[in-house]
């Protein structure tokens, strides 16, 4: 399978990238580690006609502890953030999403920026972000500004980023809840996408739960914040009946996605036993 | 780029994916085409000290790049110590996932070198065995990882 032809631009820096954009307009795409854009290409499926390749602009690759947050480039592989003994500290619910993506080969080359620009309703990290409390930041030609996580994801496919920005870093909060966070998930066995990733912060003292958040991958058209289980195990002692009340609300309200492999039904159950032992993991 | 050692300079029309240039036009037919969707792990070769599916990759994106195919890894007529153990251990039924195979291993004894079986079945779970042979993958892997 081959791409249609198109024309191909390598940006040496940030700003090199955004002047790229400006140029080429509406019909250009941002290439970063190719993952998934590529394999939508040779679909034919994506058939832009000017790529602007990112992936060899180094000042998008780090990861760094500015204190009240942890700074993530956008050009940081799945691999890095997997290994990165920072984020295992401070966000283990990130290294354990990065671990479990795809298959090694695939998260050498992957990167976050371009997991959440692409904003894939079954990418593992967009409920993790959102679990995490993360702010996107994004560059454009009007400069940099910065974007919650929990009004970043828009839509099927779609987020907040608009035409001519590119997303340039994000930030983790070096909270108490973020460093007790976890990732789990139920992966379709032959892709590694998840069906059900549930995504938990969680601060908790003398067994009962102060602040909690929940992100929820895979389930429904776009990642969201899980309210209803947040609401009901917020300020409760931690035991087994708490955590299954408040797993039991998982999705509840909310539209749930269905396909050949796993019925709506099954994936809602699914995401409450992935979101109860979440809890149960962090308790 | 250089590929196994050698530099070369070639012009590839934008859309050309790295595994069609290194079979197509350099003739290195030892990376193979399996399932051509970033799945099966058949096109793995190294780039830049990494594995990459090379049907998920343009050459373009590989300008400057140092890659490394199959045919890479022996060097004068000796088989690399990883390809001696899946030969000892008859680490292949068909040959087809071969080249990935060995690859993906070096990637693995490079980071971990002395990985359990657990760590081992995890690093090659990007590179499908259609004849199942993995009992004896996984043989060849640990040996090589006990002589290395």
């Amino acid at each position: 399978m081959i791409p249609v032809s198109f024309d191909y631009k390598r940006a040496n820096s940030v700003s090199d990238a955004i002047s790229l954009l400006q140029q080429h307009g509406e019909n250009a795409k941002i290439l970063a580690g190719g993952h998934s854009l590529v394999p939508t290409m040779k679909l034919r499926l994506a058939t832009p006609e000017t790529l602007i390749d990112i992936g060899g602009i180094m000042e998008l690759k780090y990861i760094e502890d500015k204190g009240d947050y942890l700074a993530i480039g956008s050009g940081t592989t799945h691999c890095m953030v997997e290994s990165s003994d920072l984020i295992q500290q401070k966000a283990p619910g990130l290294s354990q999403a990065a671990a479990q993506i795809g298959d090694v080969q695939v998260r050498n080359r992957g990167t976050i920026g371009g997991v959440l620009a692409h904003s894939d309703p079954q990418a593992d990290y967009p409920g993790v972000v959102l679990a995490l409390d993360a702010t996107i930041v994004a560059q454009g030609s009007g400069g940099e500004r910065t974007i919650a996580a929990s009004d970043y994801f828009t839509g099927l496919w779609e987020t907040a980023l608009t035409e001519g920005e590119i997303l340039t870093e994000i930030r983790i909060p070096t909270d108490s809840a973020n460093a007790n966070s976890c990732y789990l998930k139920f992966p379709q066995p032959a892709s590694r996408y998840p069906y059900v990733g549930c995504a938990v912060a969680m601060s908790a003292s003398g067994g009962s739960c102060s602040d909690v958040r929940v992100g929820l991958s895979g389930v429904g058209e776009f990642a969201f914040r899980d309210s209803g289980v947040e609401d009901s195990i917020r300020g409760q002692t931690l035991n087994e009946s708490s955590i299954a009340s408040a797993s039991a609300k998982a999705a509840q309200g909310r539209s749930v996605l269905s396909d050949v492999f796993v019925s709506e039904e099954y994936r809602r159950a699914m995401a409450q036993v992935y979101t109860k032992r979440a809890l149960t993991q962090l308790s | 780029m250089s590929v196994n050692g050698t530099g070369y300079e070639h012009d590839v029309e934008p859309r050309t994916l790295l595994v069609q240039h290194l079979r197509d036009n350099m003739g290195l037919t030892g990376t193979h085409v399996g399932c051509d969707t970033s799945s099966c792990g058949a096109c793995t070769i190294i780039a830049n000290g990494e594995t990459v599916k090379s049907c998920t990759l343009l050459a373009v994106q590989c300008e400057g790049a140092e890659i490394k195919t199959i045919e890479g890894m022996a060097t004068n007529g000796k088989l690399h110590p990883i390809q001696e153990s899946f030969r000892e251990h008859h680490g292949l039924q068909c040959g087809f996932c071969t080249p990935g195979m060995v690859l993906s291993s070096w990637q693995l004894l490079e980071r971990n070198p002395k990985p359990s079986e657990t760590e081992i079945r995890h690093a090659i779970e990007g590179n499908f065995c259609r004849c199942t042979g993995y009992h004896n993958i996984v043989k060849a892997v640990q040996d090589a990882a006990n002589k290395g």
